[in-house]
């Protein structure tokens, strides 16, 4: 029975997914259970993303389902046990930019991979970046860019982790339709990444994975 | 408007020709001399050699440019968009100081005071939205809802009059009561149909559209003289005559939005298909008239949800290309140049675009990091392909690596022609000396 609801999420077949848990639900079985089903199908759908088999409009729509089968069990779940996370993210497109889809697409991956992701959106300022990296002391800071604008934009935003005296204790990344590693140079970011696949694996290595 | 007499008894290929030829012995331009004349015509000719897979005299050299003259000639990018003086100030000076073959048309800035009155939501822009040196954006969402495409494929002019207009145009939201020109069939209908336009707020829309209309005229005089005196003065061709989309790149970024056209595949795609078989017939109108109107045969296409990252070559297979290919040749059939923009990385769709149904030598594909030798190897004969210097190369590196870069790039695909000089993004940012030593390059190893 478990099992299936694994297979039905990871192929996507969502209204059979949707009505297996509203079964569940009305049977008794433990919410949790439930939600461990889907964090289970939520890593195969990663894996195969990973390897070229799905691609955004299957992870798009892998989103879609987990947020309506939230909304079925998240009456049923009592207080939440955090789990354990691999690390912590603050992630955003720098000041100027307001492009949003890759960064969600990066935020997304390395959630459903065991990150904590703060992400503060787009058209974020260096002053914003440092508040959050204050408040929530990540261990890593990723920085998501698409106009050419944004190579001086990101620049600002890593010199100023510095001038704050925050850099030793971040790593940094960042990302966007015209970032590579000339630009990586540029700013003075660690690592540099081409997609979501590349996000997770720098953010794991980071974290000793 | 077409350019001949006997337009519709030309076939493909003769309109190819009459469109070129039109476009090398353009009546409107007053060249201030013999010489200008005759670098304006080398130019037009050194791009059609190219598109038609032939060795020009040398490389065409045609960077992709966006805002950077702004940073150029030291204004905001909002002023740019507000202020035509200084818009003029700052396109001529890029024209005059860089004067590669073809002109940075200021057309593609747009007029920010037209966009004010229509209260446009789609966009933000410098000053309204974005900062005073950031180029304008645009803001997805779901302009059209899930349950929607039915209207949209019965009637896409009315869709996009009564429903899509208002909801991406504040001052025209009163549009949603309008009803269908189609009601105007017999005299019973008039009243009924007409009595909506005089309601207050309808009335007031109308007088924001008229406004919105003046201002466009203002700015399409003013652009319209930028871009000519480049062409009489320095004998520059404009590279761009109309533009148009991907069918589903309309859904995708201006319809749906990105995800939800995305979550559509799975759940309505019957519905995508449908629609963009709607929509190919008015993409490829859009282009052409364009074309015939700036009598320019190329036709910008920027193509974006296509791309290797975004969705599989399956799904490219069924959503992307078909209507796409349609578009294509629907273009070519009236004589014009698709210039197909490809953003992001093409390296596993050229295969399927350089697909045997296509005419050979009638599209530019410009590339940003698609690889360019295995471009080359599968278009080879088929296809022009342009690019492919990169933003972060122009932006950061040194005049050395700019220029080694384009030697190595002319050496590596611009044999036997078919090959046109270009930045792989539209620049908004630069290195001046850096852009200069690319155009420097294409002169000095892009000789035949």
């Amino acid at each position: 029975m478990s099992k299936n609801l694994v297979e039905l999420m990871a192929d996507l077949r969502e209204d059979e997914a949707l009505d297996l848990i509203k079964s569940q639900i009305e049977d008794g079985t433990n919410p949790r259970e439930i939600l461990e089903d889907c964090k289970e199908a939520m890593q195969i759908i990663g894996d195969r993303f990973e390897a070229g088999e799905y691609f955004l409009p299957e992870l798009m729509l892998s989103g879609e389902m987990i947020n309506d089968v939230m909304e079925i069990i998240k009456p049923h779940l009592k207080d939440e046990e955090e789990d354990e996370k691999l690390g912590t993210i603050v992630l955003g497109t720098v000041k100027g930019d307001i492009h949003d889809i890759g960064k969600d697409i990066v935020a997304f991956m390395l959630d459903i991979n065991g990150f904590e992701v703060y992400d503060i959106g787009v058209d974020v300022s260096v002053q914003e970046f440092i508040d959050k990296i204050e408040e929530v002391d990540p261990d890593i800071v990723a920085l998501s860019g698409f106009l050419t604008t944004v190579f001086d934009k990101m620049k600002d935003t890593i010199d100023a982790i510095k001038s704050e005296g925050l850099r030793e204790d971040v790593k940094i990344m960042i990302g966007g339709g015209p970032i590579d590693d000339q630009i990586r140079e540029y700013t003075g970011a660690d690592a540099f990444g081409d997609d979501a696949m590349e996000a997770v694996a720098i953010a794991k290595k980071w974290m000793g994975e | 408007m077409s350019l001949t007499d006997n337009w519709s008894e030309l076939n493909p290929d003769e309109k190819f020709e009459a469109r070129f030829e039109s476009f090398k012995n353009p009546e409107d331009i007053d060249f201030v001399d013999e010489e200008t004349e005759k670098k304006y015509k080398q130019a037009v000719q050194r791009l059609k050699d190219a598109i038609e897979l032939n060795e020009p005299d040398r490389v065409p050299i045609a960077p992709n440019i966006g805002f950077y003259p702004t940073e150029y000639a030291g204004i905001t990018a909002e002023e740019a968009m507000y202020d035509y003086d200084k818009l003029a100030m700052a396109w001529e000076k890029f024209n005059k100081d860089f004067d590669f073959d073809f002109l940075a048309t200021s057309t593609m800035i747009g007029p920010g005071a037209v966009f004010e009155t229509l209260d446009y939501q789609l966009y933000r822009w410098p000053g309204h939205g974005t900062d005073e040196n950031t180029s304008y954006q645009c803001v997805e969402d779901e302009y059209m809802k899930a349950d929607e495409y039915d209207a949209l494929i019965a009637d896409p002019s009315g869709f996009w009059m009564r429903d899509y207009l208002p909801r991406i145009f504040g001052s025209l939201a009163p549009w949603s009561q309008l009803p269908p020109f189609t009601d105007l069939v017999e005299l019973p209908f008039v009243g009924f149909s007409m009595f909506p336009i005089g309601l207050p707020d309808v009335q007031e829309s109308f007088e924001k559209y008229l406004e919105a209309g003046r201002q466009a005229l203002e700015w399409i005089q003013a652009v319209g003289e930028i871009d000519g005196k480049a062409s009489a003065v320095q004998g520059l061709p404009g590279f761009m005559g109309g533009v148009t989309k991907a069918p589903f790149d309309v859904l995708s970024d201006t319809l749906r939005g990105t995800q939800p056209l995305m979550i559509d595949m799975f759940r309505r795609p019957e519905k995508i298909l449908e629609a963009m078989e709607q929509i190919v017939p008015i993409m490829i109108e859009t282009g052409v008239r364009g074309a015939t109107a700036n009598n320019n045969p190329m036709v910008f296409i920027p193509l974006h949800k296509g791309a290797d990252s975004f969705m599989s070559r399956e799904q490219f297979l069924k959503f992307y290309w078909p209507t796409l290919k349609k578009v294509i040749i629907g273009l070519v059939e009236e004589g014009c140049v698709p210039f197909l923009f490809v953003e992001g990385a093409y390296n596993e769709r050229l295969d399927l675009i350089a697909d045997p149904e296509l005419p050979e030598g009638r599209t530019y594909w410009l590339f940003d990091k698609t690889d360019m030798v295995e471009a080359k190897k599968h278009l080879s004969g088929k296809a022009a392909i342009g690019g492919n210097v990169s933003a972060s190369l122009i932006k950061t590196g040194t005049s050395e690596e700019v220029k080694d870069y384009v030697k190595n790039l002319i050496d590596d695909v611009a044999d036997g022609g078919g090959f046109i000089l270009s930045t792989g993004v539209v620049v908004d940012d630069a290195e001046a000396e850096n852009l200069k030593a690319m155009i420097e390059a294409g002169r000095e190893y892009g000789v035949y």
